[in-house]
């Protein structure tokens, strides 16, 4: 049994769910030569979503699409733009979709409140139950008419 | 009165019925075309072309975002590849739209313009003309994200529409139809 179980722990620990974020960069020379600004560029990166392939970041995507935000945020980067600057000039052309974590506004209320909804979903129906076993009244016990006839469908 | 046990059955039943018709609305809208679970939206509906200088594919003059600030007519802005397959599915109904007269303005998006000129040689040029976009830059000023795509620009050059896949027989006459009379 143990040699199973440790097995399954090497497997689950092996699995993509705990490796670290694998970059696309397939071309060194994508990369900015100052560290820094490198890894800002890489955290914008992470945070905008590759329109091709959708549910992956533009820094983990090989599509070209994604090759050429990547190229565009180091220049803005260079350029000195904020964080700020470069996620909404991509929102002015691709809109909030193109952000891999939505801003919190009217049409993504659902989305975010869905949580909340569904603990005070869960809440109130635990609460019902709970207050209807408390308010619940005992049953009388069986008549000596009931009994008979009890013992007349279960007898002999 | 209505009590506990019919609001306890009634409930999940509501919920299937009401998930249900949400699902089969969206079915329907996918046959029909209106609805892209895919579908990047486009935030520069509503909005003017952004501003570009592109060179020519071939001989003659470019396209410059400033003729299409205020073109008189509606136009049509297709973006297209000779390396992109649903761009030959749509070449026919492209070439039967410049057949009703209708102005079609051509970006060859990230292509070689040998390549793109033989695209047009082989499957027809619908295009009143045509600029090459080598780097892909003014197609990402457009929000585009593959190709083809089609942007519907009325008189006073606000794009009005955009189209993102091939624009097929039921896309034009449906929708396109529809601006034409609208912008006309």
């Amino acid at each position: 049994m143990k040699p199973v179980l440790l097995a399954l722990l090497a497997w689950l620990l092996a699995s993509p769910v705990w490796a670290p974020v694998a970059h696309a960069v397939d071309d060194p020379s994508e990369m900015l030569a100052n560290p820094v600004l490198e890894r800002r560029a890489e955290q914008i990166g992470d945070r905008l979503r590759c329109l091709v392939c959708q549910n992956e970041s533009i820094e983990q995507s090989s599509a070209g699409l994604a090759r050429d935000l990547r190229h565009i945020v180091r220049q803005k980067v260079t350029a000195g733009w904020t964080d700020r600057q470069v996620v909404a000039w991509m929102v002015a052309r691709y809109g909030t979709f193109v952000e891999l974590r939505p801003p919190f506004e009217a049409q993504t209320l659902l989305l975010w409140g869905a949580p909340v909804l569904a603990l005070a979903t869960g809440a109130a129906v635990v609460g019902i139950g709970w207050r209807a076993r408390a308010t619940a009244v005992p049953l009388p016990p069986l008549s000596d008419t009931e009994r008979a006839r009890l013992d007349r469908l279960t007898g002999p | 009165m209505i009590g506990r046990r019919q609001v306890l059955l009634g409930l999940p039943l509501a919920v299937a019925v009401g998930g249900g018709g949400i699902s089969y609305v969206m079915l329907q809208r996918m046959e029909r075309g209106t609805y892209d679970p895919h579908g990047v939206p486009n935030p520069l509906v509503g909005k003017p072309v952004p501003h570009f200088a592109l060179p020519p594919l071939g001989a003659g003059p470019g396209l410059a975002s400033a003729e299409l600030h205020h073109p008189g007519r509606p136009v049509l802005v297709n973006f297209f590849a000779s390396w992109c397959v649903p761009c030959v599915q749509e070449a026919p109904e492209l070439m039967a739209l410049h057949d009703r007269a209708v102005p079609i303005y051509g970006i060859a998006y990230k292509d070689q313009p040998d390549a793109a000129l033989g695209f047009l040689e082989r499957h027809g040029n619908p295009y009143l003309r045509v600029a090459t976009d080598l780097p892909g830059r003014t197609a990402i000023d457009f929000g585009l994200y593959g190709v083809p795509e089609t942007y519907f620009i009325d008189r006073g050059g606000i794009i009005r529409w955009r189209w993102a896949g091939a624009l097929t027989p039921d896309v034009a006459h449906d929708q396109l139809a529809a601006l034409m009379r609208t912008y006309a």
